[in-house]
C-alpha cells in the first residue's frame, strides 16, 4: 500500500479522499431511504458491498418499495449497471489488477474509480488511483449506508438536507476536467440531451446507454 | 425472493464489470478507438449526471435538486475545491427546500 500512496500526487490523493467522503454522504441518504421504505439493515448493507453501484441499488430498493417484484427490480438494476461494460473497455489492461487480484479489482470498478483512473497520465498512476478510490468507496459506501439506516430511524425527512443532490454533484465535479476538451464536451452534452429526452419513454438505465450514440459526434470530428 | 434479487443484481453487475475488460484483452484496439472509448466513458457519466439531476423515475425531480446540480456545475467551472462543489450543491438544494421550493 505504501508504494501506491507514493505513486499518487498529493492533490489526487486529496481529491480521492474528498470523493469518498461525498460517497459516504450519498450513502447516508441511501440508508435513510432504505429504512423509510421498511427494509431491514441487512438489505442496504448486503447491496452496498455485493453490488457497490449506488444508482442501481436505489432503483432496486425503490422498485420493491413501490410493490415491484424483486427479480424484476434486480433486472432493472442490472440494466442500469450495463455502463460498466464500456468502462471495462475504456480502462487500459492491468489497471484492475492481474491474476487473482483482478477478481477483487473488478468489483472495485465504479463511476468514481473509473474517472480517477482515466484522469492519470501513467499506467502506474492509473492503477494506484483506481485501487485507492475503489477501496475508499468500498469502505465509505456501505459505511454511509449503514449509518444512514441507523440515523434514518431518528431523522425522518432526509431529503430536506439535499443529500439526493450529492451523487450528480460528485460525478459532475469528477468529469468536469475532461469536459474542458471541446470534442468531449460536445459529445457529453449531446449524450446528456439524448438521455434526458428518452427518460420518459424507456426503462431506467437505457437512456444512459442510448447516450453512447453521441460518441458518433466525436468520430465525425476526428475524421474531418 | 428479496435475497435472490440481491444475488441476481450482484452477479449481473459483476458480469458487466468483467466482460468489458475481457473483451478489451482479447482484441487490439487502435489509438484512435482508445480515445473514442475514453470519450464514451465521459459521455456515459455526463448522461448519468443529467438523468440523476433532472429526473426521478420517469418524471421531473424538481427544481431544488436541479438548482443544486447547476450550482455544482458553476463551482466546478470556477475550479472550486471538490468538497465545496459537493457541499455547495447539497446546501443549495436544502436551502431551496427550506424555502418551500420542491
Amino acid at each position: 500500500m505504501g508504494s501506491i500512496w507514493r505513486t499518487l500526487d498529493r492533490r489526487t490523493s486529496r481529491d480521492i479522499a474528498l470523493a469518498c467522503l461525498a460517497v459516504w454522504l450519498y450513502g447516508l441518504s441511501y440508508g435513510a431511504i432504505a429504512i423509510t421504505h421498511g427494509f431491514a439493515l441487512w438489505v442496504p448493507a448486503a447491496l452496498s458491498v455485493l453490488v457497490m453501484a449506488g444508482s442501481s441499488e436505489l432503483l432496486f430498493v425503490g422498485v420493491i418499495a413501490a410493490g415491484g417484484n424483486p427479480i424484476a427490480a434486480a433486472l432493472a438494476g442490472v440494466l442500469v449497471n450495463a455502463r460498466h461494460l464500456p468502462y471495462g473497455l475504456a480502462l487500459p489492461p492491468g489497471v484492475t489488477g492481474t491474476g487473482w487480484r483482478r477478481i477483487f479489482g473488478t468489483q472495485l470498478m465504479n463511476d468514481e474509480s473509473v474517472v480517477f483512473a482515466l484522469g492519470q497520465d501513467s499506467r502506474e498512476k492509473q492503477r494506484a488511483a483506481f485501487w485507492v478510490c475503489g477501496f475508499g468507496v468500498l469502505v465509505c459506501w456501505p459505511g454511509g449506508a449503514v449509518m444512514g439506516w441507523l440515523l434514518g430511524g431518528i431523522v425522518h425527512n432526509t431529503s430536506a438536507f439535499g443529500l439526493d443532490t450529492v451523487f450528480p454533484a460528485i460525478i459532475l465535479a469528477l468529469v468536469f476536467p475532461a469536459l474542458r476538451d471541446r470534442v468531449t464536451l460536445r459529445a457529453g452534452l449531446t449524450g446528456a440531451g439524448i438521455a434526458l429526452v428518452s427518460v420518459p419513454f424507456l426503462p431506467a438505465g437505457l437512456p444512459v446507454l442510448l447516450a453512447l450514440g453521441a460518441v458518433i459526434t466525436a468520430c465525425w470530428h476526428s475524421a474531418s | 425472493m428479496l435475497a435472490l434479487g440481491i444475488v441476481i443484481l450482484a452477479v449481473g453487475t459483476y458480469g458487466f464489470r468483467l466482460s468489458g475488460q475481457v473483451l478489451r484483452n482479447r482484441i487490439t484496439i487502435p489509438a484512435r478507438a482508445r480515445k473514442l472509448l475514453e470519450i464514451a466513458a465521459v459521455v456515459l457519466l455526463a448522461a448519468l449526471v443529467a438523468v440523476t439531476a433532472v429526473t426521478q423515475g420517469h418524471g421531473f425531480a424538481g427544481f431544488a435538486r436541479l438548482a443544486g446540480v447547476a450550482v455544482a456545475g458553476l463551482l466546478a467551472w470556477r475550479k472550486a475545491p471538490f468538497i465545496v462543489i459537493v457541499l455547495g450543491a447539497a446546501a443549495t438544494t436544502a436551502a431551496l427546500r427550506l424555502l418551500g421550493v420542491t
